[in-house]
Order: structure tokens, then C-alpha cells, then sequence
């Protein structure tokens, strides 16, 4: 009886120390994380200095003396996520808005599954498509000599952003309380005015939580836009050939070596910098949406 | 008063136009997922073929088949799941029903919640310095298949924690009250209770391993060998969307990157259609009308 409780006691603490550990892993898979990115990271941009890497103008990483500025990258990625926002988000807004308030459920349930694909498609079959149908057409509409662009870019990872930025506002669109619905009905405002001038400005801080979530998206993403926007180190300008921060270090990363390779790991650093500073800012949101 | 007339005109006006603005962005992004569906199977159909589908790329026969990524992607996301399947429900097991220090909880969610937040691209590089090269497993699926598990784990307890908060707690109360301790009552009361959100949590994270590609690049790598599983979790091997990539972006073969497109479009359809069957089975179960 004694020997049946003791070995009793041991599975449960076994079971319990097992689970605590498989809590843990998950803060050893952060700091993991961060620690190898550091440590890959800082030397290139010691050796490159601070200024001139972030700040240089010029990515010339295989030439005889090479230069080492992701300026280019970083403003590429700002002002293409900018842009993926720009198209992305009224998109996104107005159909999450008709969606959660003014479709009707039939409507509503057909709608839902198509946003749901839309989400789940690989970003290789986005960059496939966008690499066969708009790259040529933006050639030809803007008569461009390629239509490989920081536009073409844009457009993919609007799309791309789209699905986040409707789920995440009709949730929040839908919590907001009945009351202050029909309050405003009550007073004589419509329908339309009710839920713009209402509705939406209850449900904000779930929308910016979803305009954060896509520019977090956006920011990341690589194989699509690896495929659509060219790959040259230029300076951002919306007709030419651009590189992102996550595709100059997959571009490069296969046959790089030395300082170079070691830059790509600073880029690295650099986004997951980007990447933090963006979570911190939508848990921020998020969690303040969650005290109303 | 006078303006009465002008007033109703204006809000009229308003209305109309955030109606129209609505409806139109509705329809194009409705356009815009039947326009990729679309275009794609209808490019790919003349492309299927049984040789595609059952042969491996071959120069000397001049043949392109897609078995290889087929299986490579198989053995990738099996392996991946078989091991982040125990590791994010015991997390999720810990975070629900063991934790007892709310500081520790809230330091493992925001590591879950920031895991969730990394980009693909990031994961690739870090996949890349710590399994391949730090432990040694080289360019391979099975270094492929550990970064997936990283990058899923999130998925995995968020899904699990969430249908642990839907048991009751009567359960857990009832199952102390005869006496049973807590990794038995665990085992034998809670977790057949939350099946069906796990299963939903596997086919989810499947989902988002099947499209996966930035991080596999430099972990899993481009070969196209038929392998079976102990070989090929060990070689280096292209998925289908790494396949999807190199094929469009590097080597211009477009009639089997079609093929590849269809097939993760496919199973884009399926992972949703589970997901979303399993999520309404679970809300049906755990609605006492919908016992009836």
C-alpha cells in the first residue's frame, strides 16, 4: 500500500516537473533566438561601424572594395510596407466592416471561408502569380523596360495582409456592446452613420491592433516579394527594382562569405529589431483594447 | 433650419457613398480570391498529368516530376509535427492546469506570443546557424523539420490552451472529489476532453508547414531526390513550395511550377476545410443546444 502511494506521488511529480520544462523550452527558444542573432550579427556591424551600415547608401557587397549600407533595404522595406498598407488596409476596413455589420449571414458564411483560403495560401503561389500576371502588366500599363518593382511589391503584400487585417477588425468590430449601437439609432442616426461614426470608433484600437499585425506581416515577408520586386540595391523609387530587408539576406545568403556574410546576419539583426519593436507595439494595443 | 434640406442631402450623400465604398471593396477582394483560385487551376490543368506526379526530375530523360518534393514535403511535416505536437501541449498542459506563479506564466506567453511574431525568413537563418552547422545535422529536412517546430509551437498552445479553458471546471472538481490526482485526472478527464482542438491545432500548423518556405531554404535545402523516410529525413530535400520557388524564380520551368501551385492550393483547401469542420464540431459540442 505504502510502495503503490509512493510510486504514485513520483509520476505525478515527474509529470508535473515534465510539464514545467515544457513550459520553459519555450523562453529557451526565444532567448535562443535573439542570443544566436546577436552573436551573428554585431561583429559585421563593429567592423562596418554603426553610421555607415544603417546609414549608408550604397550595398555593394561582392565588389573589390566592398560597401556595406542597407539604408536602401531599410527604406524599401518602410515604404513598400507603407504601401501594402496604403491599398491593404481601406480594402480591408470597408470589407471587414460590411462583413461583420451588414452582410447577411448566408452572405456572410460563403465570404468567411474565401478570406480563410486567401490566408492560407503559401507567399510562394502569391509570388508566383504576382510573378506571371502583374509584373508584365505593370510593364506594359507603365511601360516599363521590367515590371519587377518596389509597385509590384507593394500590390502582392497588400493582398498578402488583406486576410489579417479583416479578421482581426471584425473581431474587434463585433465586440463592441449592442448598447451603444442602438443608442445611436435611437437618436435618429442611420445605419451607415451609426456604424462609422460609432461602431468603428469604438472598435479602433482593434483596428490599429490589425493594421500592426500587417505591417508585422509585411515587414517579414520574403518569398513573395523575392519574386516580384527584382532584387537590385537600389533606393527605394516606386518603378524600379528594389530589395527589402528580408530578401537581401535570402538573395545573398547561398553564396555569401566572410564580412558579407556576416553583414546579412546585421541585416537580420536589424529586422528582428523592426520585428520587436512592432510586437511590443501590438500588444500595447492590444491589450488596451482588451481593458474597455 | 434653412439648411435642414442640404443637411439630409449631405448624410444621404454620406451614406450612399460608404455603402458604395463597402460593396466595392467587398467585391474585390471577393474578385480577387476566385481570380487566383481560377488562375491557377485552370493554367495548371493542362500540365497534370500521372508522370508529373509519380516521377523524379531527370535530365537524361528530360522529364520533370514532383514525387520527390512530394514526399520530401510528407516526411518534413510529419517529423515536424510528431515532435511539436507533445512539446506545445505540454506548454499549453503547464500554462492552464499546472502553473502556479502568474509572474512565470506571463514570462512563457509573451515568449510564446513574441515565437508567433518572427518572421519565417529569421527562423531560416537561425535554423540554419544552430541546427545545420551548431549541431551539426547539416542541410537537411530533418534540420528543416526542428526550425518548423519552433516556428509552430505557438500555434500548437494557443489552439491547446484554448480548448482546455472550455472543459469545465466541474470536470477537474469532480475527478479530485473521487480522489483521482492531478496527472491522472489530466490524462483520463481533461485531455479526452480537448481532442478535437488539438487535432484542430495539428491540422493548422500543417497548414502553415505546408506553405512554409523562407525558412527552409538554407535549412531544408533544393535537392530533388527520391528518398525514403530514414534517408531522406537526413539529405537535403526541396518541399513543394521551395520546388515552387526554385522552378519559377530560378530555372523558368512554369509548366511544373504550375502543377506545384495547384497541389498546395489543394491542400490549402483541405487544411482550411478540416480546420474549419473540426472548429464547428467543437463549438457544437460544447453548446448544450447543439447536444440535443
Amino acid at each position: 500500500m505504502l510502495d503503490k502511494k509512493s510510486s504514485f506521488n513520483g509520476s505525478e511529480s515527474i509529470a508535473s516537473l515534465v510539464f514545467l520544462i515544457l513550459g520553459i523550452v519555450n523562453i529557451a527558444f526565444v532567448l535562443l533566438i535573439c542570443i544566436y542573432l546577436i552573436i551573428a550579427g554585431l561583429p559585421a556591424i563593429k567592423e562596418i561601424g554603426i553610421i555607415d551600415f544603417l546609414f549608408g547608401t550604397r550595398w555593394a557587397s561582392t565588389a573589390t572594395e566592398p560597401e556595406f549600407g542597407i539604408l536602401p533595404f531599410i527604406l524599401t522595406s518602410i515604404y513598400g510596407t507603407a504601401g501594402a498598407i496604403v491599398i491593404g488596409l481601406p480594402l480591408g476596413f470597408f470589407s471587414a466592416v460590411y462583413l461583420a455589420k451588414f452582410a447577411n449571414k448566408k452572405v456572410r458564411t460563403t465570404i468567411e471561408p474565401l478570406i480563410d483560403l486567401l490566408a492560407g495560401i503559401p507567399s510562394v503561389v502569391y509570388g508566383f502569380v504576382g510573378m506571371l500576371v502583374l509584373v508584365p502588366a505593370i510593364q506594359v500599363i507603365f511601360n516599363l523596360p521590367d515590371g519587377a518593382s518596389l509597385f509590384a511589391a507593394i500590390i502582392v503584400l497588400a493582398i498578402m495582409i488583406l486576410p489579417s487585417i479583416i479578421k482581426i477588425s471584425i473581431t474587434s468590430l463585433e465586440a463592441v456592446p449592442n448598447e451603444y449601437e442602438l443608442g445611436s439609432l435611437a437618436l435618429g442616426a442611420n445605419e451607415i452613420e451609426t456604424c462609422f461614426r460609432v461602431t468603428v470608433k469604438a472598435a479602433k484600437s482593434g483596428i490599429a491592433a490589425a493594421v500592426v499585425l500587417g505591417v508585422g506581416r509585411a515587414i517579414g515577408e520574403a518569398m513573395a516579394v523575392m519574386m516580384v520586386a527584382g532584387n537590385a540595391a537600389n533606393m527605394p523609387s516606386l518603378f524600379e527594382s528594389v530589395r527589402f530587408l528580408t530578401t537581401a539576406v535570402a538573395s545573398e545568403m547561398s553564396y555569401s562569405s566572410g564580412l558579407q556574410r556576416d553583414a546579412l546576419f546585421s541585416i537580420a539583426l536589424v529586422l528582428f529589431v523592426f520585428i520587436m519593436l512592432i510586437n511590443a507595439t501590438l500588444n500595447m494595443l492590444l491589450k488596451r483594447g482588451g481593458k474597455r | 433650419m434653412l439648411n435642414t434640406a442640404s443637411n439630409a442631402a449631405s448624410r444621404k450623400l454620406y451614406k450612399n457613398f460608404m455603402r458604395g465604398c463597402m460593396l466595392l471593396c467587398v467585391s474585390l477582394t471577393i474578385a480577387l480570391v476566385f481570380f487566383l483560385i481560377a488562375y491557377i487551376l485552370f493554367r495548371s490543368i493542362p500540365y497534370f498529368s500521372i508522370d508529373i506526379l509519380t516521377t523524379k526530375p531527370s535530365y537524361l530523360r528530360g522529364t520533370i516530376g514532383v514525387l520527390p518534393d512530394i514526399l520530401n514535403t510528407i516526411y518534413l511535416v510529419l517529423t515536424a509535427i510528431v515532435i511539436v505536437l507533445p512539446l506545445g501541449v505540454g506548454a499549453a498542459i503547464y500554462l492552464t492546469e499546472y502553473a502556479n506563479s502568474p509572474k512565470l506564466v506571463k514570462v512563457i506567453e509573451y515568449a510564446v506570443e513574441t515565437l508567433a511574431g518572427i518572421p519565417s525568413i529569421i527562423y531560416g537563418l537561425v535554423g540554419m546557424l544552430f541546427f545545420c552547422q551548431f549541431l551539426g545535422f547539416q542541410t537537411s529536412l530533418l534540420a528543416g523539420s526542428l526550425t518548423l517546430v519552433i516556428m509552430n509551437i505557438p500555434i500548437i498552445i494557443r489552439t491547446t490552451q484554448e480548448s482546455l479553458k472550455t472543459v469545465p471546471q466541474g470536470y477537474r472538481e469532480g475527478s479530485f472529489g473521487l480522489g483521482a490526482a492531478k496527472f491522472y485526472m489530466i490524462r483520463t478527464v481533461v485531455l479526452p476532453c480537448c481532442i478535437d482542438g488539438i487535432v484542430t491545432g495539428c491540422i493548422l500548423a500543417t497548414g502553415r508547414m505546408l506553405g512554409e518556405s523562407a525558412a527552409l531554404l538554407f535549412t531544408a535545402g533544393f535537392a530533388h531526390t527520391l528518398n525514403g523516410y530514414f534517408d531522406g529525413i537526413t539529405s537535403s530535400g526541396a518541399t513543394l513550395t521551395v520546388a515552387l520557388y526554385v522552378y519559377a524564380k530560378e530555372q523558368g520551368e512554369f509548366e511544373v511550377a504550375f502543377v506545384i501551385a495547384a497541389i498546395l492550393l489543394i491542400l490549402c483547401f483541405i487544411t482550411n476545410y478540416l480546420s474549419q469542420y473540426l472548429a464547428n464540431r467543437m463549438r457544437n459540442a460544447h453548446n448544450p443546444q447543439g447536444q440535443r
